[in-house]
């Protein structure tokens, strides 16, 4: 009889333990997926978009041109420099530092942006 | 700044002796093949039927007549033109149809779309069919992608300086090539540096002032609609050494239209781009290739052909388009 209880109390044990390990493999995954989804920047009719990005340390950001001309992504502090991005094309670069990061595009200077990582 | 303001077209009242009605009239004709001629500050419109006139007259006065063909891109294939090889031959048949053969052509860049070898080799090959042999570039900003204009340096820039500048004579006018499309600041405009400044100082210095100018670069050099880029942030520099000249004609692309002003002794023009066009300023959300019906699409791109008459003051700048 104690054997059956012990059993059952590890088989209960073990379900919620599962069940934890479900429950942060899930929450894991909702917040990888709200990471990717904040951490873009489309580019289109000659915008940064968003301007201002904020992101955690250690985010890889990723441009994509939705543009039919075109860009580049260039930090004005020479943090990073992308290749030209043709339409559908991306950049990706990963913030290992907090800081404010300023970029333009260096054949439409005009068009700037700010990655905010903290 | 009021000076900034003062320099844009549309802020421009007749201080020039161009009546604003009279050249908004004809940049409406240039869309369907009429030309605007400057000829002596005074500005004149031909059909393209009266070209040909003109092209003898010219040539029985003798003197120096050379293209200006701008904005190829070549490599750009998106719906606004998905040909631009095709445009851009259509635009050397017309060099070699015209009366008087030119002696040369300027390209005043934005050769390319995407700096790519094979983009520059394939208007390397179309503009060896043109008759003019001689070809005189400047970059665009799409001709320095990834490699800071080293290609573009291998390929056009022979005996240039820096980024690309140089000058050159031709039967006593004299060309300067600008570079104004490297190290392009975050939120500015196009850019001569002060290395080049410098160059351009020292190599007006020994020319008489009755010399005839003519400066080719890709941005033009006054302020179109700095909203857009369109405009070179220390331009002024350089139009302060051409002042003491009799007889100055700046020579641009970049804006994918044609605009012409005049200031002084210095005529300004733009010309249209053999690829696709770009909206008026401010007529659009961004300074993006416009799409027009296809129908349409020769007679907003073009070339331009300029004359050079002993005696006159102004060069006579003639564009026309492709159909």
């Amino acid at each position: 009889m104690r054997r059956s209880v012990s059993t059952t109390a590890l088989i209960a044990a073990l379900g919620i333990a599962f069940m934890a390990i479900g429950t942060m493999r899930r929450s894991l995954i909702v917040r990888a997926q709200s990471k990717h989804e904040s951490s873009v920047v489309k580019i289109d009719n000659f915008t940064f978009g968003p301007g201002t990005l904020t992101v955690p340390i250690g985010t890889t950001v990723t441009w994509t041109n939705r543009d039919d001309i075109p860009h580049t992504a260039v930090s004005t502090d020479g943090v990073f420099k992308s290749k030209v991005m043709d339409t559908d094309e991306q950049f990706s670069f990963t913030f290992p530092k907090a800081g404010t990061f300023p970029y333009f595009c260096s054949i439409h200077p005009k068009m700037t942006g700010k990655v905010v990582v903290h | 700044m009021a000076e900034n303001k003062k320099d844009a077209l549309i802020h421009d009242h007749n201080k020039d002796g161009v009546d604003r009605r009279g050249f908004l009239k004809c940049m409406a004709w240039a869309g369907t093949g009429a030309l605007c001629v400057m000829q002596g500050g005074v500005m004149k419109s031909f059909s393209l039927s009266q070209m040909s006139q003109m092209g003898s007259k010219a040539a029985s006065a003798g003197e120096l007549s050379f293209v200006q063909i701008s904005d190829s891109h070549m490599g750009f294939n998106k719906p606004a033109n998905p040909d631009v090889a095709g445009t851009l031959k259509v635009a050397v048949d017309k060099v070699n149809a015209l009366a008087t053969p030119p002696e040369f052509m300027l390209h005043t860049g934005d050769i390319s779309h995407l700096s790519k070898p094979e983009e520059f080799d394939t208007v390397d090959q179309i503009l060896k069919g043109a008759t003019p042999k001689d070809i005189f570039y400047v970059p665009g900003e799409h001709d320095m992608l990834n490699d800071d204009g080293k290609q573009f340096l291998e390929r056009y820039g022979k005996g240039s300086k820096g980024a690309g500048w140089y000058s050159f004579d031709k039967k006593g006018v004299h060309f300067i090539g600008l570079v104004n499309v490297l190290n392009l600041k975050a939120g500015g405009l196009g850019t001569l540096g002060h290395e080049q400044l410098e160059w351009m100082e020292d190599d007006l210095k020994h020319l008489k002032h009755s010399t005839p100018i003519v400066v080719f670069a890709h941005i033009p050099l006054w302020s179109v609609y700095p909203e857009w880029g369109w405009g070179t942030e220390d331009s002024a520099q350089a139009l302060a050494y051409l002042k003491k000249f009799g007889s100055v004609t700046v020579l641009n692309g970049h804006i994918h239209q044609i605009m012409q002003k005049v200031e002084g002794n210095v005529t300004f023009h733009t010309a249209a781009s053999t690829a696709f066009p770009q909206p008026q300023p401010g007529k659009a959300d961004s300074p993006g290739p416009m799409k027009v019906p296809a129908e349409q699409l020769r007679s907003v791109l073009g070339i331009t052909d300029v004359n050079y008459v002993q005696g006159q003051q102004a060069l006579a700048v003639v564009d026309s388009t492709l159909a």
